[in-house]
């Protein structure tokens, strides 16, 4: 499903490599995890597959279901099947959430040719689904993140991708500043997301987020680079062990 | 000191192009702006509060005829449960308007010669009071030859807006209107603004808030693009009392919207906002001055612009906090999202304090779209001018909340939204 080959990428502004030739696939139905320490490259590789500016790639190539992400604007990624759920995700103050996850839905449909969602499908929808991530009606109706807390923004974010229904997910920390139980909330909206047509790609510094969505496959990234590959049993052993010994293989 | 010559020889040919209306109660009043105005004269390019905006097509003899606005489309506030007072071309229109009749407000005309006391101790009072310390000569000559204008003695809860609607039918008119609105003890209203007025539209509107009553108003300026206009609010609050003033401006050659506010009673609030939307040969003035001589009032002025192909956008503000005028909590912010590198924003903020207990804060920005917003919605699958037009109104979005009743605030961003499409063709 997504396949990147040799992806390297730098700095628009400075002239930093932070990519330096990442290989990955994530098949259709798996969840694969990325860890590493700060400053690895992790969330520029969701910022760059998802089409932030501000970034080079100097080299290789990644592809959604074959298509080449790289050639298209941030938009057509969306509508192609590839969803980002933010770390930081932004506050739009004045735009309505229902407003603004409709536009969303029908921006894609539209793009793919599709019909839009009507009112009352949407409603039902929406309704539905932020009943079972425990997003109240008032939230829905408030602008976009804003005066959201942590955990409620992240919820909002998986919430979005359950109306989306992408293809890929890529979620950059989504665990970051989440309590056990605002965790646990998020990580089931995710499984319930979890499907033989659908990608993952987890990004995390801990094993916490990956005791509720079980990864199929775990990578390490370390200084631009994935250095090792494993089952769920290396989220442990980095959670006992750290990296340390890891990148002191991979040296 | 007397007026430099040319000053004085433009002040005098645009008073010679008017004549004072026929009119009882008002005459003194009149008399003594006519004395006011030639004391100043009109406002000049030297002068230091008409730095940004060029005068000249305000005080010249005749209004530089503008192009009639008609789309045909549903007017802003349409289908509103409101009363409505009509003016073409500054001239009621007692057909096109309801019966003024509402509980809660007694109604005149200026132009009706009948005695009015209320008014008689009201009109041109204000305005005389808001020349110091900064001078608005457009408003002395707007009190001294107004032909027009509705006045409104508000004595309860008025449960629907009065909404004044002003048409442009001729495209050399010039309209001077000029309205009082006095609100008594535990009185509250809202008014509506909206339409053109006229090739050139000079308006006056003062407004008494007395003791806990409260004064809403919003405006909508626009769409119709050649039209100039002088607009001054001119207010003074009693003790626990409320006045909220929010203007929408799309588009205009021309537009300097006054706003002088003096707080006079202990625990008042003033709120002062506008969102304005321009593109190309815009021009957009907020002079606002607000002076605190009260205990423990709180003042906001909230504005934002958003310009683009070459359109200038001007904020003036002042916070004046009187001696004594302790626990003044005053706020001013003036912000600009300049949609390319041709537009420009001239911010002239001020801050005046006489005491020592006051929480006073100011900012204003320039900036361009929010990269970050931008991308975060294009992330979702929204086209790149999609995302863009709900970012503007995110970022006129604190502008319109100062917009007290929640219809109305839809009602303004429905028209911005409107407009934003309307360019994206």
């Amino acid at each position: 499903m997504l396949e990147i080959k040799n992806l390297q990428v730098k700095l628009e502004e400075e002239d930093k490599q932070i990519l330096k030739g990442v290989d990955l696939t994530v098949e259709a139905g798996k969840v694969h995890a990325i860890m590493g320490p700060n400053g690895s490259g992790k969330s520029t590789l969701s910022y760059v597959l998802s089409g932030k500016d501000g970034y080079e790639v100097t080299g290789g190539e990644a592809s959604l279901d074959g298509a080449d992400l790289l050639e298209m604007e941030p938009e057509e990624r969306a509508a192609a099947g590839l969803f980002l759920a933010f770390q930081y995700p932004v506050e739009i103050p004045g735009v309505g959430n229902m407003t603004f996850l409709r536009t969303a839905v029908n921006s894609q449909r539209k793009a793919r040719g599709e019909e839009e969602m009507s009112s009352t499908e949407f409603l039902k929808t929406v309704r539905e689904k932020a009943k079972s991530l425990k997003i109240d009606a008032e939230m829905l109706k408030r602008p976009v993140n804003v005066g959201f807390s942590g955990g409620e923004k992240k919820r909002n974010e998986i919430l979005q991708m359950a109306m989306l229904e992408p293809k890929m997910c890529i979620l950059d920390e989504t665990d970051s500043g989440l309590d056990v139980d605002a965790m646990k909330l998020v990580a089931d909206g995710v499984n319930a997301l979890r499907s033989e047509g659908r990608g993952f790609l987890v990004i995390t510094h801990y094993q916490r987020l990956l005791d509720h969505i079980k990864p199929d496959v775990v990578h390490i990234m370390y200084d631009g680079r994935i250095i090792k590959t494993g089952g769920p049993e290396l989220a442990l052993e980095v959670e006992n062990e750290g990296y340390a010994h890891l990148i002191e293989e991979e040296a | 000191m007397a007026l430099p010559q040319p000053k004085l020889d433009a002040t005098e040919a645009r008073i010679a192009a008017l004549s004072l209306p026929e009119s009882g109660w008002s005459a003194p009043a009149r008399a003594s702006a006519l004395a006011r105005l030639r004391g100043m004269g009109l406002p000049g390019a030297r002068d230091e509060y008409w730095k940004y905006t060029r005068p000249e097509t305000l005080t010249a003899p005749a209004a530089p005829k503008a192009a009639l606005f008609e789309t045909g489309e549903r007017l802003v506030f349409d289908g509103m449960d409101r009363l409505k007072i009509v003016f073409v071309d500054g001239v009621f229109d007692a057909e096109a308007s309801d019966p003024l009749a509402l509980e809660g407000v007694e109604f005149a005309r200026l132009a009706d010669s009948a005695d009015i006391h209320w008014a008689q101790d009201l009109y041109g009072t204000l305005e005389e009071a808001g020349q110091t310390p900064v001078e608005r000569p457009l408003a002395a000559l707007n009190t001294a030859f107004a032909s027009d204008g509705i006045l409104m003695r508000v004595t309860g809860r008025v449960l629907k807006p009065v909404s004044l609607i002003y048409y442009h039918k001729s495209d050399a008119s010039d309209a001077i209107l000029h309205h009082v609105i006095k609100v008594e003890e535990g009185g509250d209203i809202t008014v509506l603004e909206n339409g053109p007025a006229a090739a050139r539209f000079n308006k006056v509107m003062e407004v008494e808030v007395a003791d806990k009553a409260g004064f809403h108003h919003v405006r909508a300026q626009g769409r119709d693009h050649e039209r100039r206009a002088a607009t001054h609010i001119f207010a003074r609050l009693g003790t626990e009392s409320t006045f909220k003033t929010f203007t929408l401006t799309m588009n205009g050659v021309l537009t300097r919207n006054e706003c002088v506010i003096e707080l006079t009673g202990d625990d008042a609030v003033c709120h002062v906002a506008g969102a304005c939307m321009g593109d190309g040969d815009f021009h957009h003035d907020d002079t606002v001055f607000i002076t605190h001589d009260a205990v423990n009032c709180e003042s906001r002025q909230v504005f934002k612009k958003v310009l683009r192909n070459g359109a200038t956008g001007v904020f003036q503000g002042k916070i004046l906090v009187k001696p004594g005028a302790q626990k003044t909590d005053g706020y001013q912010i003036s912000q600009s999202l300049l949609l390319d590198g041709d537009s420009q924003f001239l911010a002239k903020p001020e801050l005046e304090i006489y005491a020592d207990d006051v929480a006073c804060s100011h900012g204003s920005t320039s900036g361009a779209i929010d990269e970050e917003g931008l991308f975060y919605l294009r992330a979702r699958g929204l086209p790149r001018g999609i995302a863009e037009d709900l970012l503007t109104i995110a970022f006129i979005a604190e502008a319109v909340q100062e917009i007290e009743d929640e219809a109305l605030q839809e009602e303004i961003v429905g028209r911005v939204e409107a407009w934003l499409t309307r360019r994206r063709g």
